[in-house]
């Protein structure tokens, strides 16, 4: 089927608009970054008077950055690995088991994640507020009940996608596996997992993204010992100025990990929803 | 995205439990394997109970009582008012009512607006990277990257873009290409909508492109073949072949950004800094104010049940129409 001459010049504007959509702020990112200060005080430039990597070196004593930095980390990494592992078993038994619930259980996991994170918002704060005065067990505030709460934001998308991918993987590896006497659990791990990385893989960069970039819960969730980068980005701007060279560094430098993570697993996230959504 | 779990050959291989006479006769197994499934469930069960729904169900009872500042502390003290918190917020005579009622339709334009526009620049890209060539690969990624980005790093880059005085936006309108003589502003008054809605659509247009781009993978090449031989041109093939085959597509793809959008809190937390100009004051933002400004969580999650009903109602709606719609092409 040849591609006509309209057809290719439509193409071709048609790409080149959302080119420039999509990069004119992502260039103002990466230029501004290394601005000087006067730069991004007066007027706007397109390219630095003086490019220096200045705003990378005091990004860090501007504001307690490395703080949220591992903050971020912490949490992130603990919510992802954790949501993974749970959403792993849950998985299983929805792809290979038929038993009493299975399609309640799917319907509402999946629901919650549609609604809205307000609701949650208000009563988790005063149910970890009061079991904190009343028990002793610190979550609010902490990076615990950080944790725990994102676990469980990236946990119904996970089971949904890794259900995709069980079900893609042949039973005939699991009566292979049962005849050879292994019990469910080493069919799961033995067989199962190993032929599911990628989904795997996409799953935790997928948890780990959630929780890199949820705002709502860490603005009221933290205090300045346990703040993430979500809302702690928002301290380069001072009753005096405003240090937008270093905020597009430090914006730049929490991006990048999640950006190449998610652009590196891309043709997983693809695979993951031809498997589950299009079907 | 919720009729896709099934697995229609799931009990294929495992006997239903308690069916001893199908089981394999090497291993038998006690009725701890009917449990099994329970078991791996399990831990995802408790804890969508208790971050879920155990807070759905405290927001509820949170929403009849008087959950002012002064029972905060200890909210057993807080006296049972019933619907007194729905009366007050959602009478619309009231000052507090035609706030929310005010938020409520900027809320419904941004959703609208921001899934038509998100849409709609997926489809093009979709469709015109649906081809190889060489590059491809390069603007897929690229197309890609506002969605991988932190919410919060995409929307403050943003907020300087839009910035008065040392923005972009403004330095390309009135001082290269002279569009105005004053520099107006993006971020307070009306035009705060119009950026929030740009934003709102850099950062979810990738989304819509991603699962488009997936749903055009299922789509047969020999279709195109056969109606470019019928003499169908480019137009027609999308209306003929690519719209219909990505019908179940689109059907998940409108509802989950729809309500992701009206649900959207961080774009104009971050946008506007903390809180948002009465022009811009999405529902979220308008509960989240007006509960940690009073400390009246009571009405607080009045208005979050209200939110939560609506929605439900506008998903089953559309779930019962798309359906019926099915039906009579079937």
């Amino acid at each position: 089927m040849r591609e006509t001459a309209g057809e290719r010049w439509g193409r071709r504007i048609v790409l080149t608009l959302l080119t420039l959509f999509v990069v004119i702020p992502l260039y103002v990112m990466v230029t501004s970054a290394a601005k000087p200060l006067q730069d991004v005080q007066n007027g706007f430039t397109w390219w630095p008077s003086r490019p220096t990597l200045q705003p990378f070196i005091d990004m860090w004593s501007t504001v307690p950055l490395a703080r949220y930095l591992v903050n971020s980390l912490v949490v992130s990494s603990i919510a992802a690995v954790c949501s993974v592992a749970v959403a792993i078993f849950a998985a299983f038994a929805v792809s290979r088991y038929r038993f009493r619930g299975r399609g309640v259980f799917s319907v509402t996991v999946l629901s919650t994640q549609m609604f809205p994170g307000i609701l949650f918002l208000l009563p988790l704060f005063l149910i970890y507020v009061n079991l904190g005065n009343a028990t002793g067990i610190e979550l609010y505030a902490s990076r615990t009940g950080l944790i725990i709460t994102y676990l469980t934001f990236s946990l119904p998308f996970s089971i949904w996608m890794l259900v995709g991918y069980f079900d893609s993987i042949p039973r005939g590896l699991d009566e292979a596996a049962q005849v050879d006497g292994a019990g469910p659990l080493r069919t799961l791990f033995q067989v199962i997992l190993p032929a599911a990385v990628p989904g795997v893989v996409a799953v935790t960069v997928y948890a780990f993204m959630t929780a890199w970039g949820e705002v709502l819960f860490a603005s009221v969730m933290t205090d300045e010992g346990s703040r993430t980068l979500a809302v702690g980005l928002q301290g380069y701007s001072t009753q005096f100025n405003v240090y937008w060279n270093q905020i597009m560094a430090a914006s730049l430098v929490v991006s990048i990990p999640v950006v190449v993570g998610f652009l590196a697993l891309q043709r997983y996230f693809v695979a993951g929803l031809t498997a589950g959504a299009v079907k | 995205m919720a009729t896709s779990t099934t697995a229609p050959d799931a009990d294929r291989r495992e006997p239903r439990a308690g069916s001893p006479a199908r089981r394999p006769t090497r291993r038998p197994r006690g009725p701890r394997r009917s449990l099994l499934p329970y078991l791996l469930l399990a831990p995802a069960v408790v804890l969508e109970l208790a971050i879920h729904v155990i807070p759905m169900v405290v927001g509820v009872w949170m929403s009849l009582l008087e959950l002012t500042q002064f029972h905060i502390r200890d909210w057993s003290t807080a006296p049972f008012i019933g619907l007194e918190n729905y009366r007050a917020t959602l009478d619309l005579n009231s000052a507090a009512g035609k706030e929310l009622l005010h938020s409520f339709w900027i809320t419904l334009a941004y959703s609208l607006l921001s899934v038509g526009f998100a849409w709609l620049l997926g489809i093009s890209a979709a469709v015109v990277l649906q081809r190889p060539f060489r590059g491809r690969a390069i603007l897929r990624a690229l197309f890609l990257t506002p969605y991988a980005l932190p919410v919060y790093a995409a929307v403050i880059t943003w907020s300087f873009l839009l910035q008065r005085d040392t923005g972009l936006v403004n330095h390309v309108l009135v001082d290269q290409l002279g569009l105005m003589n004053e520099r107006p502003f993006w971020l307070i008054g009306d035009n705060s909508f119009w950026s929030l809605l740009v934003v709102s659509v850099w950062r979810n247009w990738p989304f819509a492109f991603l699962c488009l781009m997936a749903g055009l993978q299922n789509v047969p090449g020999e279709l195109y073949e056969a109606a470019a031989i019928d003499g169908a041109g480019f137009w027609r093939r999308l209306r003929s072949v690519t719209l219909p085959m990505l019908r179940p597509v689109n059907l998940v793809l409108l509802l989950v950004l729809f309500l992701w959008t009206f649900n959207d809190f961080n774009t104009p937390f971050v946008l506007f800094g903390g809180s948002a100009p009465e022009q811009a004051d999405l529902i979220s933002i308008h509960i989240y104010r007006s509960s940690f400004k009073t400390w009246d969580f009571g009405s607080g999650s009045a208005m979050s049940v209200a939110l939560l009903l609506f929605l439900l109602v506008v998903s089953a709606a559309y779930l019962l129409i798309t359906n019926r719609r099915r039906d009579d092409h079937a």
